[in-house]
């Protein structure tokens, strides 16, 4: 791929970011930087190439290393998203509170 | 090295890894969809890392699952065991992790960049390469020096008061200008010392621009570190031609941004100014600092049987949870106050500030955490029309957001923060410690002193556990 597709990736995500980092719900922000967190390890695809390499033992550590740091922030970071997303919960929907649904609007 | 080129499934299968991620933070818009959206992200995780594994020779694959097991049993355990007050050291901890790793990509590329598909056999970096490298190392060296320095002052292992250096501008500047310029050399010469002095020079200066940085200016920093992150792995998606890398970095450094920004905004502060740092207290939160008021004005000072009196005959009560509340672990206790309270047919709803936590949207995991339904803990400005009907504003472990200096104080450190309008509620209950301390900014609160507020002078978890007791009777 030749420098400018590349920029061009670079720069549409960046709006795509732009606009679906706006909707999500403040409430969510907390969930929001921790699976950030999680796909930003997406660099471990480089600890990978860096890793699988003959030719520099220095480089292959290099990335075994990365390697390891990226999947402590993957696993960490989508298990511990999932713990907290896993708490959102809703008001009951009991049946001693269905009569009292309707007199929020 | 020639089926990486010709194969077009290969940079189809990092779009939809890119794509994935992309949905991933959609889904984020709603409680409802956020765990499918999750799903997606691992998934587009998978997708990266199947793709890479099978499209490269593979000289160590025992070293790299072994690798991968490591690092994921640790991370997976921490995952579970962290608790919900201290994910903002976790997700700094985390930072640092992705800033590190991508040094650690780059030098890697450096060493062997033939792998990387970025040099001829002669071993030359093409000059572009070489930019994208020094950069993607920089920006990965300040997040993760950085990302230290805000782990240790948010896990209080480091006082959370600003450290001023002297002449810090000049140096921290004079730093930035050296690595860019040392990234321009590059170009012309890929000698080793070069990029060893950026990586060490970037280290510095990630160290040296969070040390002035005051706790409570924290949640700005941690969601500036998290932008630096996603801009690091851009950087590295640009070395190594990978979409994936490239959108994601895109995703999570706009994300960043944005929630700086929110950060900012919540508490009126400037970007620059919180990077210049020197403002705020200590972390330890709670407000313990600060002398008593300057002038004695008469209050009032309620009890644990006044505020269940008073909010068991009104109609709607409006709770402001802040990170007091979190430090005295009361918001189970304050659950069951919103029960016992509802039973008695009370409209309770919680108010949350957007600088209420120690990071964006930490309070509403922990009322999440303590069971609060998420669709009775309303925002700032969604919520802020409300207290003119409010029988009661019960504000606990929260301070300058209710701080109507904020609105009409010119000469107010916290002039123009969008606050609560509090003192438009009929009675307001003010769970405090004790009269002396005063928040973070370090100013008196007129709310103390209104006709309609008492203040509830005790340990917040211990209070509420005296007014559902109170209530239960």
């Amino acid at each position: 791929m030749d420098f400018i597709s590349i920029l061009s990736i670079f720069v549409m995500a960046c709006f795509v970011g732009y606009y679906v980092v706006w909707s999500v719900t403040p409430a969510l922000h907390t969930p929001l930087m921790a699976v950030t967190n999680a796909i930003s390890s997406v660099i471990v695809v480089g600890a990978l190439v860096a890793a699988a390499a003959a030719g520099s033992p220095a480089a292959k550590w290099l990335g075994l290393v990365a390697v390891a740091l990226a999947s402590v922030n993957i696993f960490g970071g989508f298990a511990v998203t999932e713990r907290m997303l896993a708490m959102y919960k809703k008001k009951d929907k009991g049946p001693a509170k269905a009569n009292s649904g309707g007199s929020k609007h | 090295m020639a089926h990486l080129a010709v194969n077009p499934w290969i940079p189809f299968a990092y779009l939809v890894a890119g794509v994935c991620f992309i949905l991933a933070l959609r889904g984020l818009s709603s409680p409802a969809t956020s765990r499918a959206g999750n799903r997606y992200g691992m998934f587009g995780m998978t997708i990266a890392v199947v793709t890479t594994l099978v499209t490269h020779e593979i000289a160590s694959l025992p070293e790299i699952i072994g690798a991968i097991a490591v690092g994921g049993v640790i991370g997976f355990i921490t995952a579970r065991k962290i608790k919900m007050t201290d994910m903002p050291q976790l997700v700094a901890a985390f930072h640092s992790l992705v800033g590190l790793a991508a040094v650690l990509v780059g030098l890697a590329a450096y060493l062997n960049p033939i792998a990387f598909g970025i040099a001829g056999a002669d071993g030359i970096i093409e000059p572009q390469s070489r930019v994208e490298m020094g950069l993607g190392i920089a920006i990965g060296a300040i997040t993760f020096s950085g990302s230290i320095i805000a782990f240790l002052k948010l896990a209080g292992k480091m006082s959370g008061s600003p450290i001023l250096l002297p002449g810090r501008h000049v140096i921290n500047l004079g730093t930035l200008i050296a690595i860019l310029g040392l990234v321009g050399y590059f170009t012309q010469d890929q000698s080793q010392w070069i990029i060893v002095t950026i990586t060490v020079l970037s280290f510095l200066i990630g160290f040296l621009l969070i040390v002035p940085i005051g706790g409570a200016d924290m949640p700005v920093v941690v969601s500036m570190l998290n932008s630096y992150s996603g801009w690091a792995a851009a950087a590295m998606g640009f070395t190594l031609h990978n979409t994936a890398m490239i959108i994601t970095g895109a995703l999570v450094g706009s994300s960043g941004a944005i929630l700086s920004y929110i950060m900012c905004k919540a508490m009126n502060r400037g970007f620059l100014s919180v990077i210049a740092g020197g403002f705020g207290a200590d972390a330890g939160a709670g407000g313990g600092a600060g002398g008593a008021p300057k002038e004695q004005r008469p209050w009032k000072r309620g009890s644990a049987e006044d505020a269940a009196f008073i909010m068991k005959e009104a109609e709607n009560v409006i709770i402001i949870p802040g990170y007091g509340m979190a430090v005295a672990q009361a918001q189970h206790v304050l659950r069951e106050m919103g029960d016992q309270l509802k039973k008695h047919g009370v409209n309770v709803k919680y108010a949350i500030h957007p600088v209420a936590g120690r990071m964006p949207g930490h309070m509403n995991v922990l009322l999440a955490e303590a069971n609060v339904p998420y669709d009775e803990v309303f925002e700032l400005e969604d919520i802020n029309g409300e207290f003119a009907q409010a029988d009661v504003a019960f504000i606990i472990g929260a301070n300058d957001v209710v701080n109507p200096a904020a609105r009409t104080d010119k000469s107010s450190p916290i002039y123009g923060m969008p606050v609560f309008d509090v003192d438009k509620a009929k009675t307001v209950f003010f769970i405090k410690r004790s009269m002396g301390g005063v928040g973070y900014a370090g100013v008196d609160n007129d709310v103390f002193y209104m006709d309609q507020t008492m203040m509830l002078l005790a340990d917040a978890k211990k209070m509420v556990e005296e007014i559902n007791k109170a209530l239960a009777d």
